[in-house]
């Protein structure tokens, strides 16, 4: 057996000629024209561009949570172009997390009920108060989102993605909706989740200067990839600024 | 820590508590459809059961064969008829009761009681007082309804008059029995506790009163389970035929029997066509809420989806969610049904004076009701999942995309002309949800079409009687005289001071057939162009009665099924009995009863009694009319005078205490309905939009404006769903009139401007204060929240 077989030496993700065109006729939006890209597993990849460049367009479709017009798509040895529903919604229940930029949280849920909310239908979840306790929130678990802080709810929805031991989690703008002091400690939960389970993560921001903490910065502009940067060294969470 | 639950379900009873105000007011609605099917049923059901519980009990007869005179060993030939169980007699006659104050006389029957022990049928009910003693000839027992109208009781004494001599008689008891639940004079259409009574006493008594000695004017029949009735009448026909046989009839043309089965009957139409109605109208609801309470549940759906839950687990989850609500209303309904139809049943019990009351549900309705709340939930929740489900769970978590605005370019630069933001925003939600809107009309208009049915019954019940008393019948009172007389009579009656016009009729027994059908009630014999009494076509246009056939009432026709152009048979129940057929030449509008008339000259030829005259009907000057009573009241064979407006008076209560009542009932929760469908309209709307509000209350908006945006909406769905609610209620009005109608009165469909009128009023009125609650809310919302919720 090569290791090119072998699921797990395989890079989490790879397209080639990725397209996704929204609506048609005259009114088509082309979200992604032909994006070819591998994520390797176990980094953290960022990915930067203006708004409508395509990277939360990408982000939904290697999530599972829509599919693409044209072009392929792996997850490791799986073709995601071509899955069902009932596949894609195995996908994302078994390999998937997600953190959102408005974190959507369960209103009527508490923190500890949001993270049970995916660890109930998980293979291998973690104790959704260890996972609380992960993103520093193990005393405020019986609270209700509304009796918590913006950053603290975004922890909570981290701890909720993490929480099924994910084998990717995406983030899309994870603190765009954060002060830059809270946005810090959010990015500082996501780096050490990344090194301590070893969670291939791919984060959609506007933020540039976040790009500092990855190990791979992918820049996007009109659909298509129009850089890939491979960090030599990476800062800590703690020493971004922007 | 309590995790019994999955947090999916913690979610929902959170979820069900947010939204409490709302799942109350829907589960109320579909609470109040379920409570009038279970209470109808099991009203109808249980005034059923105890009716035939009570005959069974008193052993009403099956048979009763009137008979001239009989002695009394005919009875054993009579009990030889094969599917006889029992034959007795009895002695039977008419009375006029003296009561003081009162000018002219009460009717009475007199019935004979058997001289030892309890009677082998009919049997009666003692409630006050004892029985008479046999040996005392003027002891009797009256019948407790006559004397509650009239205030007597055990000990009193009155005057009656028995076949021409009058007696005095003390009343030693008060009895119920289940041969006379209702009481109607010879002659008149409607019953009346005040207006006749039954007097019961020892046979040896009642014989001598009426020279029956040894012998009976009445046989009593009990049948074996399953014979031929019709054989066993004929039977009975052919051996009192000698004697004087006046027809033998069964149970179910007991006049008693008969208004009190038209009542049931009546009942369990309305029972049948009403509550569906109001349960498909809560349904309907129930769908429309609940698919919009999903629809706002969009990006939860998507979020669940993309957290890995299966369509089938997240379509459980709401599926829970709208059970919950739809099955608390159904069980709330049916507790209220169950405790709304025991206490209607009560009041009917001393209605219909039924000594006891078996009360019996009907399990049907319980299942129909669930079933439909829970069909109504699941449709109105699963088309809009599917529609999710089919969406991406990327896109389901976006807000839906806006509508394509291209083609209303041109209208905005009228609209900017015209329309501020806030009334751009209102038409702009109108045309970007059409169906949504008109989904909210079409609620809001079947809630008003269900007031503009009740409304528009209780004004068919007023018409019906207006019909009858002020169009048809213009005379002031009726006399009916005991046998058939010649016309001097109505010349003597002419004479009288006081009276202003005098019009003769003859009124004859008869059983009319026609095919299959059959009918026992009376030809009114009647001047070929009346003026006091008459008969009027649909279009209210007095009809002439010709020189030959017969006019039926539009009831009668339909029970017949005959139609002009049919021949009926008429086989007369009085003097010679003989057998007519009759062409039917025209139908007539009539409300009241089921009537049949022919020109009296006609009608006397056929029968071979020339110039003979059963009654008239009289216009009294009404400075005199005490003394022309008394005057009446002197006349040889005059056997009662009805005051028209007494009469009116009694089928008014008839109409107002019997199953009519259930209108007021049902008015009362089509205005709740009406209201709770106007309201969950407005609580909806809210939810959909107080983001949105609550942003232009950021920006800068006063409570005032940013409350428009919202009333505006709910003004306009309300003011579209106006007139579709009056077409609505055309059709409501039609089923519910005829739901009401029965042989003993019809209800016409009445649609017109008063109840739409009433009924937009009540929907604009519900509008304004459910607005008013919403913008009460409205004010309440923590904005900075709202903000938070970035979308």
């Amino acid at each position: 057996m090569t290791g090119q077989d072998d699921p797990m030496s395989l890079p989490t993700f790879r397209t080639e000629g990725l397209t996704k065109v929204y609506g048609a006729g005259e009114a088509a939006v082309h979200a992604l024209r032909g994006v070819d890209l591998v994520v390797p597993r176990g980094e953290l990849v960022v990915l930067l561009g203006p708004s409508g460049s395509g990277k939360s367009t990408l982000l939904n479709i290697l999530g599972g949570l829509d599919r693409a017009s044209g072009g392929t798509a792996r997850f490791r040895d799986r073709e995601l172009t071509g899955m069902g529903d009932g596949a894609l919604t195995r996908y994302r229940r078994d390999h998937v997390g997600f953190v959102f930029q408005f974190y959507n949280l369960m209103p009527s849920l508490t923190a500890e009920e949001n993270v049970e909310l995916v660890t109930e239908i998980a293979r291998a979840p973690m104790d959704p108060a260890e996972a609380l306790r992960l993103v520093g929130l193990g005393e405020r678990r019986h609270h209700f989102p509304a009796q918590l802080s913006g950053g603290e709810q975004q922890r909570v929805a981290i701890a909720r993605a993490v929480a099924k031991q994910p084998d990717v989690l995406f983030c899309d703008e994870p603190t765009g909706a954060l002060d830059s002091a809270t946005g810090r400690a959010v990015l500082k939960v996501l780096a050490d989740v990344n090194a301590s389970l070893g969670t291939t993560i791919l984060m959609v921001t506007h933020a540039a200067a976040t790009a500092a903490m990855a190990h791979r910065v992918i820049h996007f502009a009109d659909g298509a990839i129009r850089d890939v940067q491979v960090n030599e060294t990476r800062l800590a969470p703690e020493e971004i600024v922007w | 820590m309590v995790t019994l639950l999955a947090p999916l379900d913690r979610k929902l009873l959170r979820d069900l508590w947010r939204i409490k105000g709302q799942a109350l007011a829907i589960a109320a609605v579909i609470a109040l459809g379920v409570l009038m099917l279970v209470m109808m049923t099991g009203l109808v059901n249980t005034l059923e059961e105890t009716r035939r519980a009570y005959y069974d009990r008193y052993r009403l007869a099956d048979v009763f064969a009137p008979v001239e005179r009989a002695p009394d060993r005919v009875l054993e030939r009579l009990a030889e008829i094969p599917g006889v169980a029992v034959a007795v007699g009895r002695v039977t006659g008419s009375a006029l009761i003296d009561l003081e104050g009162e000018i002219v006389p009460v009717r009475a029957q007199a019935v004979s009681l058997p001289d030892h022990g309890p009677a082998r049928l009919n049997d009666i009910h003692l409630t006050a007082g004892r029985m008479p003693d046999p040996d005392r000839g003027d002891e009797i027992l009256l019948l407790k309804g006559f004397a509650d109208a009239r205030g007597l009781a055990p000990g009193d004494r009155l005057q009656a008059t028995m076949n021409g001599a009058r007696h005095g008689f003390r009343v030693a008891g008060l009895a119920q029995s289940p041969e006379f639940l209702y009481t109607t004079a010879p002659g008149e259409i409607v019953p009346d506790d005040a207006r006749f009574a039954v007097i019961w006493m020892g046979r040896d008594a009642l014989s001598a009163a009426y020279d029956m000695q040894g012998a009976f004017n009445e046989a009593l029949v009990g049948l074996e389970r399953g014979v031929n009735l019709q054989s066993v009448l004929d039977a009975i026909d052919r051996v009192l035929e000698p004697r004087g046989g006046l027809g033998a009839y069964g149970l179910e043309d007991l006049p008693s029997n008969f208004f009190i089965t038209e009542e049931i009957e009546g009942g369990r139409k309305n029972a049948i066509a009403v509550p569906p109605i109001f349960l498909g109208v809560s349904a309907f609801l129930l769908y429309i809420v609940i698919s919009r309470i999903v629809q706002a549940e969009r990006e939860e759906i998507g979020l669940l989806k993309a957290f890995g839950y299966t369509d089938w687990e997240v379509a459980s989850h709401y599926l829970k969610l709208m059970l919950t609500i739809a099955i608390a209303g159904a069980i709330a309904g049916s507790l209220g049904g169950i405790a709304a139809g025991r206490a209607m049943a009560g009041v009917y019990q001393d209605y219909y004076k039924f000594p006891f009351l078996v009360f019996q549900l009907d399990p049907r309705s319980f299942v129909i009701g669930v079933m439909t709340s829970v069909l109504a939930a699941c449709a109105g929740g699963f088309g809009v999942l599917r529609g999710v489900f089919r969406l991406a769970p990327a896109v389901a978590m976006r807000p839906p995309a806006p509508a394509d605005y291209s083609g209303t370019g041109r209208l905005a630069g009228l609209w900017s002309r015209l329309l501020d933001q806030p009334g751009r925003m209102v038409l702009r939600r109108l045309q970007r949800q059409p169906m949504r809107m008109a989904g909210g009309a079409l609620g809001i208009a079947t809630g008003m079409a269900l007031s503009v049915g009740m409304i528009g019954v209780q004004a068919g019940f007023s018409k019906s009687i207006d019909l009858g008393f002020s169009v048809l019948d213009r005379s002031d009172a009726q006399v009916s005289f005991t046998h058939p007389q010649s016309d001097k009579a109505i010349y003597e009656l002419g004479r009288l001071p006081g009276v202003q016009e005098v019009e003769p009729v003859r009124n004859v027994p008869v059983l009319l057939r026609h095919g299959l059908n059959d009918h026992r009630g009376t030809i009114n014999g009647m001047l070929s162009a009346p003026r006091l009494a008459r008969a009027m076509d649909e279009a209210q246009r007095p009809l002439t009665l010709p020189e030959e056939g017969i006019v039926l009432s539009t009831t009668l026709a339909r029970v017949l099924e005959a139609a002009p152009g049919d021949v009926v048979t008429a086989e007369v129940r009085e003097g010679r009995r003989p057998v007519l057929d009759i062409p039917v030449v025209a139908v007539a509008d009539s409300l009241l009863g089921s009537p049949a008339y022919m020109n009296m000259e006609a009608l006397n030829a056929a029968l071979k009694e020339p110039g003979r005259v059963s009654g008239a009907y009289l216009r009294i000057d009404s400075a005199v009319q005490d003394e022309v009573l008394v005057a009446i009241k002197d006349m040889p064979g005059v056997a009662g005078v009805a005051l028209k407006a007494e009469t009116r008076d009694s089928i008014q209560t008839m109409m107002d205490s019997g199953m009519g009542m259930m209108r007021y009932i049902m008015l009362a929760i089509a205005g709740v309905v009406t209201f709770g469908i106007v309201y969950n309209s407005a609580r909806i709307a809210f939810a959909e939009r107080v983001h949105d509000l609550a942003s232009l209350r950021v920006i800068g908006f006063s409570r005032g404006e940013a409350a428009f945006v919202l009333l505006g909406e709910l003004g306009l769905v309300t003011l579209a769903a106006l007139p579709l609610g009056a077409l609505l209620g055309y059709g409501m009005a039609a089923a519910v009139s005829a739901a009401f109608s029965t042989e003993v009165y019809s209800i016409p469909l009445t649609f017109d401007a008063q109840s739409v009128g009433s009924a937009a009023l009540a929907v604009l009125a519900s509008a304004a204060f459910s607005g008013w609650l919403v913008k009460r809310d409205l004010d309440r919302v923590d904005l900075v929240t709202a903000l938070k919720m970035g979308e």
